[in-house]
C-alpha cells in the first residue's frame, strides 16, 4: 500500500462478473465490468434498477448475496481483493472502503446509539480507548454538521431527521479516513433541499480527505454536478463510459440517449419526455447479442452479435452504431 | 421509565381481577356442594345445612360475592374447606414446587432453544439447520404426557437413574430434590425448547437480512460483534415474548405433568381443590397464578424496554 503515485487508481475493477444461483441455475447479473476510480475523483455508476450497479458495489465491498459467484479482478490501492481471505477482506471495510447506503433509517441500527455505532467502527480499526473513541465520534458528528454533537452521541436513529440520519451514515463511512467511498443512491430517500445539503457535504468530504468516490445513482442530473466521469450500465454490461459533461451533452449509446431523454429538461421547450420502448429484460433472459437491441431504434442484423466496449470520441461505448457527435440528428427515439 | 412501569402495573389490575371473578361464579354455578363433599354421602340434611350456614354458602350469591370481594381486598382468602388451614399458609409450599419445576424446564428450554435457534439461523439451509428443524418439528408434535411416560419408562424404570415419581424437598437434600425434578422438567421443557428454537431461528433470520446488519459487516466489524451485538439485540425482542409465554404456560399448564409425577405443585393443588369443591383454595390458587403471570409479563415488558429504546422513550 506504500508509494501509490497520484495517477494510480484507488479502485481498479477488471472484468468483474457476478453470477447468482437462482433455482439452482447460474444467472449472470454483472458481466465484464471494468472501470477505475482515482483519488479525489468521483465516478457515477448509472443505470435503471436491475442493471447490476448495486451488485457491482456489493461485489467490491465483498458482501455479494448468498450463493453469488464473483469473477474478475478488484484492486484497491494496488492490492488484489478477490484473493484475500474473508477475514482480511472484512477488515478493509470501514477502514479503506466506506459505504453509504440509500436508506439511513434502516441501514443504521435501531436500538444502538449513534455514538455506540460510531465507536464500534472506530475501535475495530483504530487503536483507541473508550474515551478517545467517543471524543473522535463527537468530532466526526460535528464535522458532518450535526449540532450539539456530544449530546447527539446518545441519541437513537429514530430520533433524528432524514438529513441528520444520512449525515450520521456519512460520518460512519468516513470515520477511519478510507481511500474509497461507495455511495449507493445516498440522496434518493431525502427531500430535494436536504439532497443538496448532503451532496455538498459529500463534496467537502471528498476534497478534504482526497477520497475516491463511486456514486451509484439512477439520476443523471445528480451526476452532472457532482461527478467527473460516468459509467452507464445496462443489463449487467457497461454500455458507455466517459466524462460526465460529454455523456450528458452528447451521449453515444442509444440507451444513454434514452436515459437522458427521460429526464425532464428545464431549458428546452420540449413538450413530451422521450421514453425508452419496452422494458429491461429480466435476469437470465438477456439477448445473446447487444442486450439493448430489442429496445433500440437503430438495431439491425449486426446487433445480434455482442458489441465490445470501444473507445469512441472522448468516451467508450458498447454499440455497433454509436451516435456520432457531428451528425446531430433529431430525436430518433420515442 | 417509572411512568412506563406504573402504566404497565395499572394494566395488570384487570388481568388479575377478571379471572378471579370468573372463577368465583363458575365454581358456584357448577354442580356439586362443598358441604356434601366434606361430610360424605352419609351426612344428614341437617348436618349439611348446618355446615352450609357455617361456610356462608346459604347466603344469596350477590352477598357471597360482596363478602368474597371484601376478603380479596383485605387478603383474607379464608381457610381451606379440606385442610382446615388458611389458604395463604397452604399455597407457598405448593407454589415452591411449581416454581422450581418451571425454573428447570425454562433453563432446559432456553439453553437448547437459544443455542439451536442461533446455530440454525447462522447455518441457514445447511445440513445442521435442516437437522435442527427436523428434531424441532418432531419435538413440537410430542404430547407432553406421552413424553413423560416414555421418560419414566426409559430413565426411571429401565435405567433407574431417576425416581419414578414423587418429590423430595430441598431441605431433605439438594441432589435428591433435583433428581425428582429432572424428568418432569424435561417432559415439559423439550416442547418449549422446540418452540423457542423455531422463534429464535426465524427472528435471527429476519434480523440477519436487515440492512443495518449489512452496514455492520460493510464497516468491517468482526462477525462475533455483528451477530452478538447487532443481530441478537433486535432478534431478542420476539424471543423474549415467547419466553414470557413459555413461563406462563409452564406455571399454569404443568397440571398433567405434576399429576403424572405426583409432584405436590400448584397444578395438583388446583385440580384436587376443584374436585373437592374447595372454593377458597381454588380462588387462592387462581389468584396466585394470576399475580405470578402479571409479574412475568411485567418483567417481559421491562426487558423489552431495556432492549428497545423506542419502547422506553415513547
Amino acid at each position: 500500500m506504500t508509494n501509490i503515485s497520484q495517477t494510480n487508481p484507488v479502485l481498479d475493477v477488471k472484468n468483474l462478473a457476478v453470477t447468482l444461483t437462482i433455482y439452482g441455475r447460474p444467472v449472470p447479473v454483472v458481466t465484464n465490468v471494468s472501470f477505475q476510480v482515482r483519488a479525489g475523483e468521483a465516478v457515477a455508476l448509472v443505470g435503471e434498477s436491475g442493471c447490476g450497479k448495486t451488485m457491482t458495489a456489493r461485489a467490491i465491498i465483498g458482501l455479494p448475496p448468498d450463493g453469488a459467484r464473483v469473477g474478475g479482478s478488484i484492486q484497491l490501492e494496488g492490492r488484489e481483493l478477490t484473493t484475500l481471505s474473508k477475514k482480511d477482506r472484512r477488515k478493509l471495510g470501514g477502514s479503506r472502503i466506506g459505504f453509504i447506503f440509500q436508506e439511513p433509517m434502516t441501514s443504521l441500527h435501531p436500538t444502538l446509539t449513534v455514538g455506540a455505532q460510531l465507536c464500534d467502527t472506530l475501535r475495530t480499526h483504530l487503536d483507541l480507548g473508550r474515551k478517545e473513541a467517543r471524543d473522535r465520534a463527537a468530532q466526526l458528528l460535528d464535522r458532518v454538521g450535526i449540532p450539539r454533537a456530544t449530546a447527539m452521541l446518545d441519541s437513537y436513529i429514530h430520533q433524528l431527521s432524514g438529513g441528520m440520519r444520512q449525515r450520521v451514515m456519512i460520518a460512519l463511512a468516513v470515520s477511519c479516513k478510507p481511500a474509497l467511498i461507495i455511495a449507493d443512491e445516498p440522496t434518493t430517500a431525502l427531500d430535494v433541499t436536504i439532497q443538496a445539503q448532503v451532496l455538498d457535504l459529500l463534496k467537502e468530504m471528498r476534497s478534504e480527505l482526497g477520497l475516491a468516490m463511486l456514486y451509484i445513482t439512477h439520476d443523471l442530473e445528480v451526476v452532472s454536478d457532482f461527478c467527473d466521469r460516468a459509467v452507464v450500465m445496462y443489463a449487467g454490461d457497461i454500455v458507455e463510459e466517459g466524462p460526465v459533461a460529454s455523456i450528458l451533452t452528447a451521449p453515444h449509446h442509444h440507451y444513454t440517449r434514452g436515459l437522458i431523454g427521460a429526464i425532464p429538461a428545464h431549458d428546452e421547450d420540449r413538450k413530451r419526455l422521450t421514453l425508452i420502448k419496452g422494458q429491461v429484460p429480466p435476469l437470465g433472459a438477456w439477448p445473446a447479442g447487444c442486450r439493448f437491441a430489442p429496445r433500440c431504434p437503430r438495431a439491425d442484423e449486426v446487433c445480434l452479435k455482442h458489441p465490445a466496449l470501444e473507445p469512441f470520441e472522448e468516451s467508450a461505448v458498447r454499440c455497433w452504431h454509436p451516435v456520432e457527435l457531428k451528425k446531430k440528428e433529431t430525436s430518433t427515439l420515442g | 421509565m417509572g411512568k412506563y412501569i406504573r402504566r404497565r402495573l395499572l394494566h395488570a389490575l384487570p388481568t388479575i381481577f377478571i379471572p378471579l371473578v370468573l372463577v368465583f361464579f363458575l365454581l358456584r354455578l357448577a354442580p356439586g356442594d362443598p358441604a356434601v363433599q366434606i361430610l360424605g354421602d352419609n351426612a344428614t340434611p341437617e348436618q349439611i345445612a348446618a355446615l352450609r350456614t357455617q361456610l356462608g354458602l346459604d347466603q344469596p350469591l350477590p352477598i357471597q360475592f360482596l363478602l368474597w370481594l371484601k376478603g380479596l381486598f383485605t387478603l383474607q382468602l379464608g381457610d381451606s374447606l379440606f385442610f382446615h388451614k388458611p389458604v395463604l399458609e397452604l399455597i407457598p409450599a405448593y407454589a415452591a414446587v411449581t416454581l422450581q419445576l418451571t425454573f428447570f424446564a425454562l433453563v432446559i428450554a432456553m439453553v437448547i432453544g437459544l443455542s439451536a435457534g442461533i446455530a440454525a439461523s447462522l447455518l441457514r439451509g445447511k445440513i445442521l439447520d435442516r437437522g435442527i428443524i427436523g428434531v424441532m418439528v418432531f419435538s413440537i408434535s410430542l404430547p407432553e404426557f406421552w413424553l413423560a411416560l416414555v421418560l419414566i419408562f426409559v430413565f426411571a424404570v429401565t435405567l433407574r437413574w431417576f425416581p419414578v415419581a414423587g418429590y423430595v424437598s430441598f431441605d431433605e437434600g439438594v441432589w435428591a430434590s433435583l433428581a425428582t425434578l429432572v424428568l418432569p422438567a424435561l417432559a415439559i421443557g423439550v416442547r418449549q425448547a422446540a418452540l423457542l428454537t423455531r422463534m429464535t431461528r426465524s427472528a435471527m433470520l429476519d434480523v440477519l437480512d436487515e440492512p443495518y446488519v449489512t452496514t455492520a459487516r460493510a464497516q468491517g466489524l468482526p462477525e462475533a460483534t455483528v451477530i452478538g451485538r447487532y443481530t441478537l439485540r433486535t432478534a431478542a425482542v420476539p424471543v423474549v415474548t415467547v419466553i414470557g409465554l413459555s413461563v406462563s404456560y409452564l406455571l399454569s399448564g404443568a397440571v398433567a405433568i405434576e399429576l403424572i409425577f405426583s409432584l405436590p405443585g400448584m397444578g395438583k393443588l388446583l385440580v384436587d381443590a376443584v374436585s373437592r369443591r374447595d372454593y377458597p383454595v381454588v380462588e387462592g390458587s387462581v389468584l396466585t397464578i394470576a399475580v405470578t403471570l402479571v409479574v412475568v409479563n411485567l418483567i417481559v415488558d421491562l426487558v423489552y424496554a431495556w432492549l428497545d429504546p423506542r419502547i422506553r422513550l415513547k
